[in-house]
């Protein structure tokens, strides 16, 4: 059955996570329209990590309910969450350092190798020939950020920038229909900023729906089609960028108030 | 047989043994998994063919086949069990099934009496152990009939870890051990994988348990206490957990070195202690630090420089 193109490809349904007796999120609603980029902004505090950690089934929601195609994900453990196709990044790189970028992101293309362990052990053909797939997928992706150069070189050995790039890449090997990027720019000069808007702009191309957290605010007003803004918890504006740009409570949340 | 190989053959047997025991331990480190049940498993391997041997008419390869599988049974609901704990948590849960392991084996005459007609049978017999009646091994190809087994067994385990560490499933259990949370939302689910390694672990060092009883003889409890899996550790700690090669050498050097100490008679024990004590501050990755390797090479490859120049 095909996916009807006008339902929303994430619902966020009145999420709320208590953390002892503080509310990190409060009854929190929005929809990720399929194809978009969304912009997810906040002063530091206002939950933002912490519902891009609920999404991929990091933690445990307190109430509410998070749906992607229409189907329930919240309370799904992490690794079948992935499996429904949401991929993501971390606010603190978290790449396998002692593995080379190629095997960092073959491993974002495991769910789709095959070849069970008894067939590895004998190296039988299906797993050998999915090896070849994987190792050629993820080279591609890695000429596609232009990084086919450091294929072999130890992730932990990267600049902070490449890091980066490298957990997108991993991230995107996983082929998912949405993507959670946590502050993807943080780091990065403008240069490197600029080639991955260009890059993210491109992915859009291919249907892929994204959701970003990120404090570079011309990043986010540029390449946003929607921006959500929390602060302490409680989402206080959502719309395009131009009226959220203009809207009070966020002027107020970013500069406090006049009084 | 060659005089070397003869008269070092008990010493040759054991180190054999010690890697596949040190081999057990790295596929759980690798995983990030400090498990210290593998003294248990090894009993389990050991009592299994000792049992088998002096019970019944069953061939030594059966007996080695049905102490794998008991191994792989066991290791499944207890891993299950106790894989969601982390760090020392595990080590203490895992080291407290090794030690209820080695308690059933001290008093299993007594479990088989509670279901036995027969209150005379002596199966385990207690402290002194099972004795498995001497053979003296044939040489076929210059190495005793009892020798050929673990050196077989040895060369598969190393086949099947040097394939899995060039597989994804080597890869998977590397991301596990260095970030399983990011592991996890790349989709690897992570008890899934902990639980292989884990059985695999356990299953090598059964099938090493089974193996060493023809050349131990004496097959008692005292053979696998808290020590021996620490034993088990060091040949990992002190080899390197990083490559497959580490517990390799570990192994290797560990149990060599008392043999090689010997002329050293009463000091032995110390200067042993010292060597391993110094190893392991000034290598803290192993005989197989690739730090070493690499500077092995340059001295190799100097000569040859200075021919060219």
């Amino acid at each position: 059955m095909m996916p009807e193109l006008s339902k929303p490809l994430m619902e966020i349904r009145n999420v709320t996570r208590v953390f002892g007796g503080l509310k990190a999120l409060e009854n929190v609603s929005f929809n990720v329209p399929r194809g978009a980029i969304c912009g997810l902004i906040g002063p530091n505090g206002a939950g933002k990590t912490t519902l891009i950690n609920m999404i991929s089934g990091l933690g445990p929601l307190s109430d509410g309910a998070i749906l992607l195609d229409g189907q329930l994900i919240s309370g799904l453990a992490p690794h079948k969450i992935a499996a429904r196709g949401v991929g993501r990044t971390f606010q603190n790189i978290r790449l396998f350092g002692d593995l080379s970028v190629l095997e960092n992101v073959i491993l974002g293309h495991h769910l789709r190798q095959r070849g069970t362990l008894i067939e590895t052990l004998l190296r039988l053909p299906r797993s050998r020939s999915s090896e070849r797939d994987s190792r050629s997928a993820a080279l591609e992706l890695l000429v596609s950020l232009g990084m086919e150069h450091l294929a072999n070189v130890q992730a932990r050995a990267l600049s902070y920038g490449d890091q980066r790039r490298v957990e997108i890449a991993r991230a995107l090997a996983l082929g998912p229909s949405l993507l959670l990027l946590d502050e993807p720019a943080a780091g990065m000069n403008s240069t490197e900023t600029d080639g991955l808007c260009e890059f993210l702009l491109s992915l859009r191309e291919s249907s892929l729906t994204i959701l970003i957290i990120e404090h570079d605010m011309d990043m986010i007003m540029r390449m946003s089609d929607l921006v959500v803004v929390l602060n302490f918890g409680l989402k206080i504006a959502e719309g395009p960028p131009d009226f959220v740009r203009n809207e009070p409570h966020v002027i107020e949340a970013y500069l406090g108030s006049e009084q | 047989m060659p005089e070397f190989v003869s008269n070092n053959i008990s010493t040759i047997n054991f180190i054999l043994i010690n890697i596949a025991l040190g081999l057990s331990i790295y596929i759980t480190l690798a995983t990030g998994l400090l498990s210290l049940s593998n003294a248990g498993f090894m009993a389990i391997g050991a009592y299994t063919v000792a049992i088998i041997s002096t019970q019944s008419n069953i061939p030594f390869s059966v007996g080695l086949v049905m102490a794998i599988a008991l191994g792989v049974a066991l290791a499944l609901p207890i891993g299950m069990l106790v894989l969601g704990l982390r760090d020392i948590y595990l080590a203490i849960a895992t080291l407290g099934f090794g030690e209820i392991v080695r308690i059933i084996a001290l008093n299993g005459d007594k479990v088989v009496h509670l279901f036995s007609q027969n209150k005379e049978l002596i199966i385990f017999n207690g402290a002194e152990g099972i004795t498995l009646t001497y053979k003296t091994p044939t040489v076929i190809l210059g190495l005793p009939d009892t020798t050929w087994p673990i050196l077989i067994y040895v060369m598969v385990i190393i086949y099947i870890l040097a394939t899995l560490h060039n597989s994804r499933f080597g890869r998977i259990l590397a991301s596990i051990r260095q970030d399983e949370t990011a592991a996890s939302t790349l989709g690897v689910n992570v008890v899934h994988y902990k639980l292989l390694a884990f059985v695999l672990g356990s299953a090598i060092a059964a099938g090493a348990g089974a193996l060493s009883a023809p050349i131990v003889r004496v097959i008692d409890p005292h053979n696998y206490v808290f020590s021996r899996g620490v034993d088990i550790l060091a040949y990992a700690v002190l080899g390197g957990m990083t490559h497959w090669v580490g517990p390799i050498l570990g192994a290797t050097v560990l149990t060599s070195l008392p043999e090689a100490l010997r002329f050293l008679k009463d000091q032995r024990d110390i200067v042993n202690g010292l060597i391993i004590m110094l190893s392991i501050i000034y290598l803290p990755a192993g005989l197989a630090d690739p730090r070493i390797w690499g500077l092995f090479k340059r001295l190799v490859s100097f000569p040859k420089r200075e021919q060219v120049s």
